[in-house]
């Protein structure tokens, strides 16, 4: 059996022991799926207000010169909630049992330049179906970063704290090229050809994004131009770097396991929980802040029920917790600051070969419970 | 106000709202704002019938974006039941044909699901009030009468209906008499309706003032419950000698519309319309029935397996992802009967739902839009 060196430190379970926590998981999304009515369709339908509502005061403000820096924020939050508690969760199918074709996962369309329809391919099946596991997750790193020991080292991963750097400015266009597969072109494993098709739609999408937020809105100001030009693109980046930051705080902190395709081949519904648990992190915070991540700081919330209306992850996360007590596992969570630089610190080793590891290669290697 | 519609229809304000749609924003504001949608508000609940199956005539005022309708057309109503989930079904027009922005009226039997959380119908003809908002299509179908005083045939026509199938027949004898009918093209109308008793006719008080009036209108209500003899060739032959060379349009219950059809044997003047009996859902126990894919129009036996299974057994290749429930790739529309989820066991009935496929089995008859 490989076992990586971050999957180490956790405690086995026996195949009885997965099967049980699986029974248990399912009776928590039971429950939840049962108790779905009117209090989430009015929580979904009041942050869709109040993100419009914040869209047109944002794209109003920019008129008024001296208000530009309440703009910029009004159209940041406006975007982040587009694209985090409404756009992510939306496009999870998590409202698709309203039946209101606004809020269909098959409908919606995000404020971001990567098209829904790749997206959700590339999130919602790849990243959600084989969360962690080494060469079949493309979201370990997008393809550009290392981010697990188990990637081998390269000299270009020299650069992995500028890449990030890099990745976290322009993130909604990395999301949009992550679809692309650059790295499996330049590894010969993908053809140009297999892009044709991702191409027209990214086009399209980028095309509509950059005239709405660099051309339209601007000119519609006049002479203010460059200042609502300079405002739109400050909210793209604003929203850029967040939700980069919550979603690298929610998979990379210390602690999180990654899984090699062996561990995974034919798991069985407790481990696929098991391995959802162990590849996510939580972040704490305010009720606020929450909204902000969409929820997506219950990241191990959110990975063992991605279909669940993401309000009901503070109420089931003490369950979920509780259930790890039992279980001997590691439920991960931490402050933001910490989660930060448990993920800045990562990026940073893992950008030069690990000696540690090259020197006691089976030490870390621990046998199963059973 | 029809510079404002010319102006929210164009692509400049497209652009501007993109990527949700101007309709996104002005419902927001006012759900009867519309600039692509439809939407109707119910003004008047007019009951029509009592018992166990009521019947009710409800008056609704659609946005401006209503393009009207013509006698005989049907439109899809979706309404949020309790639980926040909307249900939508199709409904014929009753009222003479609409022009743009008009107000009609639907004509609504509660079918035999007496639980108005989950049964459209029943919650229309029961618990719909004025003011209450409905998701409407544009009126559409081609079982519609091109005759009018306006375009004069010299033909007689011939309206036979069953149960509620009397609505757009209806609504072609108003729009004739509405737009001036009065016999005088000397084209006598037959209209000839099946009903289980007086206390199940609808409409009864307007159709015995027709027929009462001088306008070259026979009215035949047959009361089956009271030994009125149900349709036979014979029995319209008496009343239209030669129907076969009639222009005839007959909606209601299969039996009706089929019985009618075999005595026109495929003559070119009968249109028919069907009202779709709802789907046989059967109890736990072996697999029953038939499973469709309608757009494919192959079908098999029910095995009990998924449907993704089931379509695949038939050679489709409908997109799949995770095959496990939670990606929401294979999302699919079931149109007619029971599915129930294989993780959760939770049946579901509601026509016209969207369906992972790869998690739900079919439980009797069911067709989807594959």
């Amino acid at each position: 059996m490989t076992t990586s060196t971050s999957t180490s430190t956790s405690t086995r379970l026996t195949p009885d022991q997965l099967d049980a926590l699986g029974a248990e998981m399912d009776a928590i999304r039971q429950r939840v799926l049962a108790d779905l009515g009117e209090a989430d369709a009015d929580y979904i339908h009041g942050v869709v207000r109040l993100q419009r509502r914040l869209e047109v005061a944002g794209r109003a403000l920019f008129y008024l010169p001296p208000a530009w820096p309440v703009a910029v924020a009004a159209l940041s939050v406006s975007k982040i909630l587009d694209n985090m508690e409404i756009g992510h969760n939306v496009m999870h199918g998590q409202y698709d049992w309203m039946g209101e074709p606004g809020l269909s996962s098959r409908m919606y369309e995000w404020d971001n330049v990567c098209p829904s329809e790749q997206w959700k391919y590339s999130h919602n099946y790849i990243h959600h179906t084989f969360t962690n596991v080494l060469g079949k997750d493309r979201d370990i790193g997008y393809g550009i970063l290392r981010m697990d020991e188990d990637q081998p080292w390269h000299p270009y991963y020299l650069g992995n704290p500028v890449y990030a750097l890099l990745l976290m400015v322009f993130f909604e266009w990395g999301v949009a090229m992550h679809d692309l597969e650059v790295e499996n072109i330049v590894a010969g494993r993908r053809t140009l050809a297999d892009n044709k098709a991702l191409h027209a739609g990214i086009m399209r999408k980028v095309r509509r994004q950059a005239l709405k937020d660099y051309l339209l809105f601007p000119a519609l100001t006049g002479p203010l131009f460059p200042l609502t030009l300079a405002g739109n693109a400050t909210a793209n980046l604003v929203r850029n770097v967040w939700a980069f930051n919550i979603i690298f705080c929610g998979h990379f902190p210390a602690g999180v396991a990654t899984f090699s395709e062996e561990e995974c081949r034919d798991e069985s519904r407790g481990h696929w929980y098991y391995r959802q648990l162990r590849g996510s992190a939580n972040i704490d915070g305010g009720r606020l802040f929450h909204l902000m991540t969409g929820n997506l700081s219950f990241q191990v919330e959110h990975h063992l029920f991605p279909d669940l209306p993401a309000r009901r992850y503070p109420e089931i996360s003490g369950e979920v917790k509780e259930i790890c007590e039992r279980y001997g596992l590691p439920y991960n969570t931490g402050p933001l600051g910490k989660q930060l630089v448990s993920v800045a610190r990562k990026i940073c080793r893992l950008a030069l070969p690990d000696r540690r590891r090259a020197q006691q290669p089976a030490a870390q290697a621990q046998p199963a419970a059973a | 106000m029809r510079l404002v519609s010319a102006v929210l229809r164009s692509r400049a304000v497209a652009a501007l709202a993109s990527p949700h749609g101007v309709d996104r924003y002005l419902e927001q504001v006012n759900p009867l704002w519309a600039a692509h949608e439809v939407r109707g508000r119910v003004v008047e609940v007019r009951p029509e019938t009592t018992g166990v199956h009521p019947v009710t005539t409800l008056t609704v005022q659609p946005t401006s974006t209503w393009r009207g309708h013509r006698a005989g057309q049907h439109v899809q109503v979706g309404v949020d039941l309790p639980g926040a989930r909307r249900a939508t079904r199709c409904f014929s027009l009753s009222s003479a044909a609409s022009a743009p922005g008009e107000r009609f009226t639907l004509t609504v039997r509660a079918h035999d699901d007496t639980d108005e959380r989950t049964s459209l119908s029943r919650h229309l003809a029961t618990r719909a009030r004025p003011g209450d908002l409905l998701h409407l299509s544009q009126a559409g179908g081609d079982f519609t009468m091109h005759a009018s005083p306006a375009t004069p045939t010299p033909h007689p026509l011939l309206l036979v209906s069953g149960g509620s199938g009397i609505t757009p027949v209806m609504s072609m004898l108003r729009t004739l008499l509405r737009d001036g009918y009065d016999g005088r093209a000397n084209r006598p109308v037959t209209f000839l309706h099946y009903a289980r008793s007086p206390q199940e006719q609808i409409y009864a008080e307007e159709l015995a003032a027709v027929a009462r009036f001088d306008n070259h209108v026979d009215v035949h209500l047959v009361h089956t419950a009271r030994g009125g003899t149900r349709f036979s060739p014979a029995a319209l032959a008496r009343l239209v000698p030669g129907f076969r060379d009639t222009d005839t349009w007959v909606c209601g219950p299969t039996a009706l519309v089929d019985a009618v059809a075999a005595a026109y044997d495929g003559s070119a003047r009968l249109r028919v319309e069907h009202f779709k009996a709802p789907a046989t859902a059967a109890g736990a126990g072996p697999a029953q029935g038939e499973t469709s894919f309608t757009r494919s129009g192959l079908g098999a036996t029910n095995t009990g397996e998924t449907l993704l299974a089931q379509a695949e057994a038939l050679g489709l290749r409908p997109e799949t992802g995770c095959r496990m429930g939670i990606c929401f790739t294979c999302t699919s529309r079931k149109t007619s009967g029971t599915v129930r989820d294989v993780v959760t066991g939770e049946e579901s009935s509601r026509p016209d739902e969207d369906v992972r496929i790869c998690v739900s089995a079919p439980v009797g008859d069911c067709s989807v839009d594959l």
